[in-house]
């Protein structure tokens, strides 16, 4: 979230679309509620079904599943056509005025350069024309043709509503309804907040769909602004900590990125990161990228990380490929060849794409480690379990090793929530059984691969036997000592260059923030972004001082949020040009003169000037992006791409099928549905319901009663068609496997008119396996596609295609 | 803004109140105290309910009840009624607005609606068995309870349930307990977005104006509190849209009012209150009677309707 949960109270217009916050984030949803009953907020919902989020919704619009992106460049072009427009944001906030390289062009639903046989772009003319002082070239009257605003212009005023409803199945008049309200948020004391989830990244180009909401926010002028924002709603507690710390396989803590193995030294990897600003005067801020690079290498490696050594940098894997992602792993496990599989948390065997190629590769692994508090369907994919998984055991040659672990409850520690507060928590209970907490697992393992590798040697034994562990129990570091560790301490005196007798830092002592760290090996930080967390103040992830000046929102003595405890992000776009509010009744920072004051932690250092500085630091720019430059892998604008399986050929791009540079596995392909399939014709959708979390709580009685056996959910229509009865059983197929399940007959899907014919959706609900309380069912995933977004590879969950007839149900 | 749902205090507080303040007692007569305390009531604002069960789970939870686990009954409504485990349950209800034609998704939690007139207690036979407090808590004694079922026949809103393992009527107790030592319902407790609060009726019916002026403004001009006279009012309340047409959410009565027949029946209530209070010590004839009250048949209800007609039974 750019903004945080508490200030959703803020706003004037909520969109739900690409999630559905009342369903699958019902505490958090409060705050929607407390705008709605005392702002008189507005709440709309898109979505191809009729939600427990539209139950108290203002206005609902039905979309098909995987035309997102077609349905916001409409608003986008609706907005621009009506003027709908905060120029004054958008002139001075977003790159709108950036001119770009000639060369760049789009035709047909491609951009310049691709490549089709690498499904990949050359991407050297997506970027600006950069003038002879080094910066970037600039037309502040947005009058030059090339200039990003004339070519987003141009680019989506193909999606006209006529268009949009043709493909989106959304009617023209909702269409209009919906454009028209978010059009309102245009001025500047007006603003929209969108509440996203999984619907809008469970899909092949869900970045893109994300970012077209985003580009929306910043022509509105809603980022940065109270009430306003890009608001990720994460699926998981604490998955918002995942990414932080880097649990990808191409990342390291704080969003820096491992290197690849073209870049085998370390003078070679910060080449290509050093962020020179492409306008004068800008922070340009990762420009501190070695600092934080270094600081995490000496928290990595102590003392055996030196000047000499580059900070064992090369102790770290290089990458030979983008990423090691999910989906690249279960191929690799199918072929053979990755081997043993560590399963901390995690259930893939619910949780990843077509069930049967999953069960396939774990078959083929030599060793499964499980580490979780519950019983799991992947600990036990080899167990037969009739037609919920059908396998044969005896042919199974997979070693299962289950290690009880601790939950949440059991444990004290920190979980990062949606808004990056990093909330500290106290154990509520004692763990039962043998259960122990991961650390002390993961110690043990790492304590007797460190005496393996001290006797034994092996290829690169460094990285193991040097990695510091300097934890007063050292098999089971405390959640204390690793959260400091995260913040960052001073490893040895930094002395005042201007005067030496000064001390500027102190050996041993917890840094302060990230501002101190030092690219010279005198700081350690475990991830950048954290530092402040836990300080010689003590731990501020601990503090529950819910004061709230002038009832802002902002709790800024409520938890720790990362970065530096700011509460929203780019809070200088607050503020005009001038560094005045852009509305004096929901103030965040403003300039008084001399320096930046308000309710939040500003983005820019406290004395920069307002006409100097943009909000958006991060960016070597200073401002924000409507054009992309090379960062998306489809391109600098988002184009309506089908999903892999579709109802419906491509309107926009007929050549083009899915998303043209998302990766696919050769053998995958093959088991993709034809577009317009008449074997497959119906657009199913799969989702969370609010009595259950994921594949947990089905362990749950409680639970269990609430939401007990497996069902899909059809429209009365599709149920007369195919003479399916409200409650009783059907079959629902995929081009990959087959369920059985109870149907719901409801109003709240309808068919959807795209392009003039009908198209039938069909929902399916993820939470039933073969393990645990509630009645044994079957996971959506037995049907899914394997294929992920082509940017971060988030499997495609929410479109895909199916067919279904009436059953007698399972025969056990 | 409403103020959020207090957190239990860390030392023992004395209860707020207790057999010394009941308003009735079922075939009793008893003498209430001189001064009523402050009526309560728990407001359940249908328009901020996004029906994710919380209050459920919370029910079953704070009342250690153990409800079966199920089957999927082609509604979200689960399970599918009221039972002696489940308190309390939300019923969901597609509903196409005929001026809009617009699909409304009506979320209902069900359960005890605590009525100032509760029709249970009248046409309860057996001492004790239910009483009401003069908070307006309506609660079942089940140590005094006869499992005759006539509470059931007597709720306007058909609440209580028997329990097959101890023969005894279940309903919302409106967390008496909880509510004597100062705090919330479980249920209200746990509701994210407060659409179920607890307060003085007092304050719960100002709270409610000022939602159904908020929902009046989005376009529902029927919207309304729902505290029905024909009960003389009740201490759970709604907040409904459509406060014209309440029997759209689920079948709630549009003019709820204990039956006739129970209100008949009050005469030969209290002269079985009496023979059991006569032959309490013969058991035979105890479990004669309570056999006889278990069977109400077509005849008896007839006989009751011409009761209530002056008519000779």
């Amino acid at each position: 979230m750019t903004n945080s949960w508490t200030d959703i109270r803020n706003t004037d217009l909520v969109v739900i679309m690409g999630g559905n916050a009342a369903e699958a984030h019902p505490c958090g949803f409060k705050w929607v509620v407390e705008a709605k009953a005392n702002r008189g907020a507005k709440l709309v919902v898109v979505d191809p079904r009729f939600t427990r989020s539209a139950a108290v919704a203002d206005y609902y619009a039905p979309i098909r599943q995987g035309s997102d992106i077609a349905f916001l460049s409409g608003v986008i072009n609706y907005c621009i056509q009506n003027n709908k427009v905060q120029w004054d944001y958008v002139k001075a906030f977003t790159n709108a005025t950036y001119i770009v390289k000639e060369g760049f062009a789009y035709k047909d639903g491609l951009f310049t350069g691709y490549d089709e046989e690498k499904r990949d772009y050359n991407r050297s003319t997506w970027d600006y024309q950069i003038g002879p002082d080094g910066y970037a070239m600039v037309d502040e009257t947005l009058q030059d043709p090339r200039c990003v605003w004339n070519l987003l212009k141009e680019h989506v005023s193909q999606y006209t509503p006529e268009l949009v409803e043709r493909i989106t199945g959304t009617p023209k008049d909702k269409f209009l309804k919906v454009a028209a309200m978010i059009g309102e948020c245009s001025t500047p004391t007006k603003t929209m907040t969108s509440m996203y989830a999984l619907g809008w990244t469970q899909h092949s180009k869900g970045s893109q769909n994300i970012r077209t909401m985003a580009m929306l926010q910043l022509i509105l002028g809603n980022i940065g602004v109270r009430g306003g924002g890009m608001n990720a709603l994460r699926g998981h507690s604490n998955i918002q900590g995942l990414t932080d710390i880097g649990l990808m396989s191409n990342m390291i803590p704080g969003y820096l990125t491992l290197a690849t193995d073209k870049e085998p030294d370390f003078n070679t990897y910060m080449s290509t990161r050093g962020f020179k600003p492409l306008r004068p005067n800008q922070m340009s801020y990762w420009q501190n990228y070695k600092k934080f690079m270094v600081s995490f290498l000496k928290s990595m490696w102590g003392p055996a990380a030196t000047a000499e050594n580059n900070f064992a940098f090369d102790w770290l894997p290089k990458m030979d490929v983008p990423a090691y992602d999910i989906l690249r792993a279960f191929e690799l496990m199918k072929q053979g060849k990755m081997n043993l599989y560590f399963c901390q948390g995690f259930n893939p065997l619910q949780a990843f794409p077509n069930r049967g190629k999953l069960t396939e590769a774990l078959s083929k692994l030599k060793l499964l480690v499980i580490m979780d508090p519950l019983q799991t369907e992947t600990a036990r994919f080899w167990e037969n379990h009739g037609v919920y998984n059908n396998v044969d055991p005896a042919k199974i040659q997979t070693e299962v090793i289950q290690l009880p672990t601790t939950c949440f409850a059991e444990d004290e520690g920190s979980l990062v929530n949606s808004g990056r507060w990093l909330q500290w928590h106290w154990p509520a209970g004692s763990p039962p059984g043998e259960s122990r907490t991961d650390a002390w697992i993961m110690s043990q393992i790492h304590l007797r691969l460190k005496e393996m590798y001290k006797k034994e040697g092996g290829a690169l034994p460094d990285p193991i036997v040097n990695l510091y562990w300097p934890y007063k129990d050292p098999s089971e570091p405390t959640p204390e000592e690793l959260t400091r560790e995260l913040n960052g301490y001073v490893v040895s005196d930094v002395l005042d260059p201007n005067d030496p007798t000064k001390k500027l830092l102190t050996a041993s002592k917890q840094v302060p923030n990230f501002g101190v760290l030092r690219d010279d090996g005198s700081t350690a930080a475990g991830c950048w972004i954290y530092s402040g967390s836990f300080t010689e103040d003590g731990n501020m992830m601990a503090r529950r001082d819910n004061s709230d000046p002038d009832d802002t929102g902002a709790y800024l003595k409520w938890s720790f949020a990362w970065p530096a405890n700011r509460r929203i992000i780019y809070n200088r776009a607050s503020a005009d040009i001038n560094g005045k509010p852009w509305d004096d009744t929901r103030k965040l920072l403003w300039w008084d003169g001399a320096k930046w004051t308000g309710y939040d932690v500003p983005d820019i250092a406290p004395t920069a000037k307002p006409q100097d500085v943009g909000p958006f630091i991060m960016n070597p720019e200073g401002v924000s992006r409507l054009f992309a430059r090379g960062m998306m892998r489809e391109g600098p604008f988002p184009v309506h791409y089908e999903p892999f399986e579709s109802p419906m050929v491509n309107l926009v791009a007929p050549k083009i099928r899915g998303n043209p540079v998302a990766r696919v596995f050769k053998d995958d392909f093959a088991q993709f549905a034809e577009p317009a399939s008449k074997e497959f014709p119906y657009a199913a959708t799969s989702y969370r319901l609010t009595e259950h979390f994921h594949y947990w709580t089905k362990n749950n009685h409680v639970n269990a009663v609430l939401q007990p056996e497996f069902f899909v959910e059809i429209s009365e229509e599709l149920a007369k068609e195919k003479s399916i009865t409200n409650g009783g059983w059907v079959r629902v197929w995929s081009k990959r496997g087959s369920v059985f399940a109870k149907v719901y007959v409801t109003k709240r899907i309808r068919p959807l008119i795209c392009d003039g014919k009908p198209v039938h959706v069909v929902g399916i609900p993820i939470h039933w396996g073969f393990v645990g309380a509630a009645k044994k069912g079957f996971p959506a995933n037995v049907l899914t596609p394997f294929v992920g977004d082509a940017n971060i590879e988030t499997p495609e969950f929410k479109a895909f295609l199916v067919n279904i007839e009436p059953s007698t149900g399972p025969v056990a | 803004m409403l103020k959020p749902a207090p957190n239990p205090p860390v030392a023992p507080v004395p209860a707020k109140f207790g057999d010394q303040d009941l308003l009735r007692k079922s075939a009793s007569t008893i003498k209430p105290p001189a001064e009523r305390q402050t009526e309560v009531a728990k407001l359940i604002d249908v328009s901020k309910c996004i029906g994710c069960k919380a209050c459920q789970a919370a029910c079953l939870e704070w009342n250690n009840l153990h409800e079966e686990i199920g089957t999927f009954n082609g509604s979200y409504t689960n399970p599918p009624d009221l039972t002696p485990a489940s308190f309390t349950l939300m019923r969901f209800t597609e509903w196409v607005n005929p001026e809009t034609d617009n699909l409304e998704w009506l979320i209902r939690k069900d359960g005890c609606m605590h009525c100032e007139d509760p029709g249970c207690l009248k046409a309860c036979p057996a001492p004790g068995a239910i009483v009401q407090y003069t908070n307006g808590i309506v609660d079942f004694v089940h140590d005094n309870c006869i499992g005759c079922g006539y509470c059931v026949r007597g709720c306007p809103f058909n609440i209580p349930r028997i329990s097959k393992v101890d023969n005894k009527a279940y309903k919302c107790t409106l967390c008496s307990d909880r509510v004597a030592v100062g705090q919330w319902p479980a249920c209200a407790k746990a509701c994210p977005t407060q659409a179920i609060a607890f307060g003085t009726k007092e304050d719960m019916k100002k709270h409610a104006a000022e939602r159904v002026t908020d929902l009046k403004s989005r376009g529902y001009k029927n919207a309304g509190l729902y505290d029905p006279p024909g009960v003389s009012g009740t201490h759970v309340m709604y907040v409904l849209q459509h406060a014209d047409k309440p029997s759209i959410y689920a079948g709630l009565p549009d003019n709820p009012r204990i039956s006739p027949i129970v209100e008949a029946w009050k005469g030969v209530t209290k002269y079985v209150g009496m023979g059991v209070m006569g032959f309490a010590a013969v058991a035979g004839v105890f479990h004669y009677l309570i056999a006889g009250a278990n069977k109400v048949t077509p005849e008896d209800e007839a006989s009751a309707e011409k009761l209530t007609r002056g008519e000779k039974p």
